[in-house]
């Protein structure tokens, strides 16, 4: 039951040091709502209205872009990446603490995000909410991992959009079907699938790209 | 030739464009690699002397 | 290298019966194009294949001498991604008349391998050199191969909703008469024997690429 804790415990860090400087949960909503904006000017008034749901999805995957970009800031900035790595948690658990904070990031932006939208685009159903949840968790377990590697580079910020998003083009595909279709179910199940697919990948390899 | 006959061999064409590109780009790195071990041979046969 | 000869022998004997011997097919004079297109497509996946095998033996066994033959096998995926997008396009051009169709399955998920694997240089070009990023090319080696089938199914979904095909019924394919079948399976055969020979070759000079900057080190 260790694991489970080490996990908890790391979680619970990043979430504490986020409600303690505020900085990444703000700036991802402020992102969103802000793409959402400009979204509304870039396309011209004879496209369907349900292409908003497009632009919905394509802020959202760079809002978590956003949040994703800063999830082993603080690590890196401090050294303490190597630290954990030592620690005698399983690695894995790294992956797992992060992932749940990421999320947990997600979700807060995307509770005003999506609320946000149905006022002022396109009505938000349960399709769509149950995409943007199940979205969650494959960006957040994709990113986490791929987020750790782009620390360990010397491009950082650079190098993350590059890797997460061609990884995450089945995600929109999933999402923007489950808003659109008339069986949303298929792409809900789809989503599901790549979720647990890398996740379980991700769990499997974190240690891997951590160590030596 | 007709037009179907044109893009089949526009098709062809690129891939053994690759190929020979690739021998080509391999031929460079041969002459690079040449010229490095005549110049560590050089630089044994100095070590070798002194 | 008898590998080559292999697949000179093989690709030009294929490619030979393919413009020569069989016979046109109803509707699609530009079929032949096949012969070279699907090869090639899956010559590359062959290679990002062997790629994510490389990249799983190098994490199993922590031997680092698997990084050099899992990038090489990379690369021999990309340059072959890059031709079937170009010999895809080529095609595309004739049947549709436009270079790209975001309705073809096969072009769209190339073009997301290709973004995929291209991302797999810059992390190299990121990372000092050593075990680490070894590791992490191996894992990024993996992840590609996993997103292989999920993106053709992505792609698949999306077909109803955000690509679709295009009105005109596409073209059913020829019958695959047996005569087709081995034109086609020598052609697939040249295409990975000369996927085969290009590795070794690459895998032998960048080998040798490393002996040499190792006997210099140790010259000066």
């Amino acid at each position: 039951m260790t694991y489970f804790a080490d996990v908890v415990t790391l979680a619970r860090k990043d979430l504490l040091l986020e409600l303690r400087s505020r900085d990444t949960v703000p700036a991802m909503v402020l992102f969103v709502i802000a793409a959402l904006v400009v979204f509304s000017f870039s396309v011209p008034a004879d496209v369907e209205e349900r292409a908003s749901y497009g632009l919905l999805w394509i802020g959202l995957v760079f809002t978590a872009l956003l949040g994703l970009t800063r999830a082993f800031a603080a690590e890196r900035e401090q050294r303490v990446l190597d630290g954990l790595v030592l620690a005698p948690c399983d690695r894995s658990a790294i992956w797992l603490g992060k992932g749940i904070a990421v999320v947990a990031f997600l979700l807060l932006a995307e509770a005003v995000a999506l609320p946000a939208f149905h006022l002022f685009f396109e009505p938000v159903g349960w399709e769509l909410v149950a995409g943007v949840l199940l979205a969650d968790v494959g960006l957040a377990s994709v990113g986490a991992l791929l987020a750790a590697m782009a620390a360990a580079s010397r491009t950082r910020e650079l190098l993350l959009p590059l890797l997460f998003l061609p990884l995450v083009i089945p995600v929109v595909v999933g999402g923007v079907g489950a808003s659109l279709a008339e069986d949303p179910g298929r792409y809900l199940a789809f989503l599901g699938l790549y979720d647990a697919v890398f996740a379980i990948l991700s769990w499997a390899t974190f240690e891997y790209v951590v160590t030596e | 030739m007709s037009t179907a006959e044109k893009f089949i061999a526009a098709a062809y064409l690129v891939v053994l464009a690759a190929v020979l590109l690739y021998v080509v780009i391999y031929a460079f790195k041969i002459a690079r690699l040449e010229r490095e071990v005549a110049e560590l041979a050089e630089l044994a046969r100095r070590r070798r002397a002194a | 290298m008898w590998l080559a000869a292999a697949a000179a022998t093989l690709l030009v004997a294929g490619l030979g019966l393919a413009l020569f011997w069989i016979p046109e097919v109803e509707g699609d004079p530009a079929f032949p194009i096949f012969y070279l297109h699907v090869p090639v497509a899956l010559t590359a996946y062959a290679c990002f294949g062997w790629a994510a095998w490389k990249a799983l033996r190098l994490l199993w066994t922590r031997e680092g001498s698997y990084d050099l033959e899992s990038y090489t096998a990379v690369h021999m995926g990309v340059i072959f991604a890059i031709l079937t997008l170009v010999t895809g396009s080529i095609w595309a051009k004739y049947t549709w008349g436009q270079w790209w169709v975001w309705s073809s399955r096969q072009l769209v998920l190339f073009l997301v391998l290709f973004l995929f694997y291209s991302a797999y240089f810059m992390l190299r070009y990121s990372v000092e050199p050593g075990p680490r990023r070894a590791n992490m090319a191996a894992v990024y080696a993996l992840f590609g191969i996993v997103l292989l089938p999920v993106s053709f199914l992505a792609i698949r979904l999306a077909e109803d909703v955000i690509h679709p095909p295009p009105v005109v019924v596409t073209r059913e394919g020829p019958q695959i008469t047996d005569e087709l079948m081995l034109v086609f399976v020598v052609c697939l055969a040249g295409m990975l024997a000369l996927a085969a020979a290009l590795y070794t070759n690459e895998l032998a000079g960048k080998r040798l690429d490393g002996r040499l900057r190792e006997l210099r080190e140790s010259l000066q």
